[in-house]
């Protein structure tokens, strides 16, 4: 919610007005709602839901009757000893006037918009159309409200995007065609260009990039190919060598779907550094007062350091150690070879 | 005071304005809500109460009950407190769920998460993961972007000090912001300065150390019908490129190899371990600084000092 925004130290019951104001209505909205699925919906534990709701029991219409209080079951939410049932139905009854969320702030709309003439300059044709449905829909429903905040960004590479389209299509015709892709790829992790030939098998999407599935026969193993780290392709006439078969679905993440190996590493974030959270799968984020504390999945040491030297001076490895020292021994390396030219 | 008491009244004082459908006197809000207080520490707390209500959006207005007495009144206006009905398409509640990964920035990202819950809560379905759609990223890592877009939330005009390119010195400069837009990959600010006495563009990358509010929120208004993109581009500087000239190890980082306007190979490098080349990029510096660091010890700059310096600095930042 808003526990995160702005840098400054969050008022506890602030966060709680807002998380009610939107819990109530999305109740109201989706009926029937488990604990667990509620807590996910606002991004915070089962028992702080279970928490917000035991305040909310106490609120209600200014009588001061029991009739006039809201209702919440909380029989189905907790036993006699105190242990929260995480599987039990959240019924709230008796708050009618709270069914609706509130408008959006003008910083949320402001954001929405801007974001959404971001992905519309880079996409195709079908899909500017339904962004600007969206955005007519989006701002008729601020049109009313307080009023946005003068905010708006263009891209710095409009036509690289489109670029990338025209490549997904292309990979994805040889696929169909069952030919072979000769790829000059670079790999960032060990900082490499490759060339190599592979039988491609289709294009998924995973966390905003395009990535190529397809058999490698230089690594004789199944691959995924970045779209936009593919420096050249080159359709073959060549017919594949391996048996057809659909794309990967990259929904459940790339981690895992070979025989990698991953860490859970702890990262200390400075709010420059923060951005972070919001873009890559974390497993969990501790705020403290000035800094975030991240849990993250790392497959490779390799792409951890890179990132970390990205965010210099404002990311740090808390756990494991050998990733610290990892870490530290590149920016070491990097930083002598100014010492050592005398800068 | 726990915070659950004071979400509970925080709540009770919402509903309370919600509900009825005239103003609500200030005592009766007295009397049911803040009965043990005293006069002094009422109008603290209600003062309080009313400003944190409105910081997460909830419209508070104040009006006059009738026209022989003067005592305020509050209320909140469903209308303008709830959602409009909004209804999405599926293929466009996909298209909500990706605007979630467009910014690279806390504050905004969180803003949109915030959004999508709330759609959400009005029963709109957003499906966080389909859609074969290239993504966009907007960064906003200028130290100065979070103070300037407060001030324009809040209509504040602010003091900085602005380092002119081409100045030794910065200069003191007051501004009421009526913008923040980013143009040629860098963010600036738009509004009318107050010391001129006329319409400036500023470039947050170059305000020094804290932007200071000098008034109260509310203080001015912005221009209607305001094409801030167009003004900016009409009032800023042609985006400037600099030469940059790289010393890159043999076979590494292909990225900035491509992007090179020439390349000289087999060059002396900072140390022998390997063969070096050195390429010369011309471009904004914007993301360079990030994109060498990311290299490590592959990459060296030559020049300019400023690229240079702010990569030595980030590094013994880090080792500190």
């Amino acid at each position: 919610m808003t526990a995160r925004s702005g840098g400054q130290i969050p008022s506890g019951a602030k966060d709680q007005v807002a998380r009610l104001l939107t819990l109530v209505p999305y109740l109201h909205a989706h009926g029937g709602v488990r604990l667990i699925d509620a807590a996910q919906a606002l991004g915070v534990s089962p028992e702080q839901v279970l928490k917000d709701l035991k305040v909310l029991l106490m609120c209600g219409m200014p009588g001061g009757y029991p009739d006039d209080l809201i209702d919440v079951d909380l029989d189905l939410l907790e036993s006699e000893a105190g242990e929260v049932h995480r599987e039990g139905v959240i019924r709230v009854s008796n708050a009618d006037y709270l069914d609706r969320p509130m408008r959006l702030t003008p910083t949320e709309a402001s954001a929405m918009i801007v974001a959404l003439r971001a992905l519309r300059a880079g996409a195709e044709p079908t899909t500017v159309e339904i962004v600007d449905r969206v955005l007519t829909k989006l701002e008729s429903a601020a049109a009313d409200g307080p009023s946005e905040i003068p905010l708006d960004a263009a891209l710095d590479e409009p036509g690289r995007d489109a670029d990338l389209a025209a490549l997904g299509v292309r990979l994805r015709e040889a696929a169909e065609r069952q030919v072979q892709v000769e790829l000059d790829y670079y790999v960032p992790t060990r900082d490499e260009q490759s060339h190599r030939v592979v039988d491609p098998r289709g294009v998924s999407r995973h966390n905003g990039f395009a990535y190529l599935d397809a058999w490698c026969h230089s690594a004789e193993a199944p691959r995924l190919f970045r779209l936009d780290r593919i420096s050249a392709a080159t359709v073959l006439d060549t017919p594949v060598a391996t048996a057809p078969q659909s794309p990967r679905d990259l929904s459940d993440g790339i981690f895992g779907q070979g025989d990698d190996q991953t860490t859970l590493v702890t990262l200390r974030l400075a709010p420059q550094a923060q951005w972070v959270v919001e873009y890559y799968s974390v497993e969990a984020v501790r705020p403290g007062a000035d800094h975030l504390e991240v849990d993250l999945l790392v497959a490779d040491h390799r792409w951890l350091t890179k990132l970390l030297l990205r965010l210099a001076p404002n990311a740090s490895v808390v756990a494991p150690a050998d990733f610290t020292a990892d870490f530290t021994g590149a920016a070491q390396d990097a930083l002598a070879l100014y010492r050592s030219a005398g800068a | 005071m726990s915070t659950a008491a004071k979400t509970e009244r925080l709540m009770k004082l919402l509903i309370m304005l919600l509900v009825q459908r005239h103003f609500v006197p200030k005592e009766r809000i007295r009397a049911i809500l803040y009965g043990d207080a005293s006069t002094d520490a009422f109008e603290k707390m209600f003062e309080r109460d009313k400003e944190e209500l409105r910081s997460l959006g909830v419209p508070v207005e104040v009006g006059s009950l009738d026209a022989y007495f003067d005592e305020p009144g509050y209320r909140i206006r469903p209308d303008a407190f709830a959602l409009p009905e909004i209804d999405l398409a599926p293929d466009e509640a996909a298209i909500v769920g990706l605007a979630t990964r467009v910014w690279e920035h806390q504050r905004l990202a969180s803003a949109t998460t915030e959004a999508v819950r709330k759609l959400t809560a009005a029963g709109v379905d957003v499906d966080l993961t389909a859609l074969d759609i290239a993504q966009p990223r907007l960064a906003a890592d200028d130290p100065a972007f979070d103070v300037f877009l407060e001030a324009l939330t809040e209509r504040s005009a602010l003091e900085f000090d602005y380092w002119r390119s081409g100045t030794a010195e910065p200069a003191r400069r007051h501004l009421q912001p009526w913008g923040v837009t980013r143009y040629a990959g860098r963010w600036y600010v738009l509004g009318f300065d107050t010391d001129r006495g006329a319409e400036r563009v500023f470039r947050l990358s170059r305000v020094q150390g804290e932007a200071r509010r000098t008034g109260r929120p509310g203080a001015y208004q912005i221009p209607d019908g305001l094409d801030i993109s167009a003004t900016t581009r009409r009032l800023a500087p042609a985006p400037v490129t600099q030469r940059a000239v790289l010393l890159v190890r043999g076979g590494a980082a292909a990225p900035l190899r491509r992007m090179a306007d020439s390349v000289e190979v087999d060059v002396a490098g900072p140390d022998p371990a390997t063969t070096w080349d050195r390429l010369v990029l011309t471009r904004g510096n914007v993301g360079l600084e990030d994109e060498v660091l990311g290299y490590g010890a592959s990459v060296y700059v030559e020049s300019p000092p400023a690229l240079r310096d702010a990569v030595v600095a980030r590094l013994e930042g880090t080792l500190a």
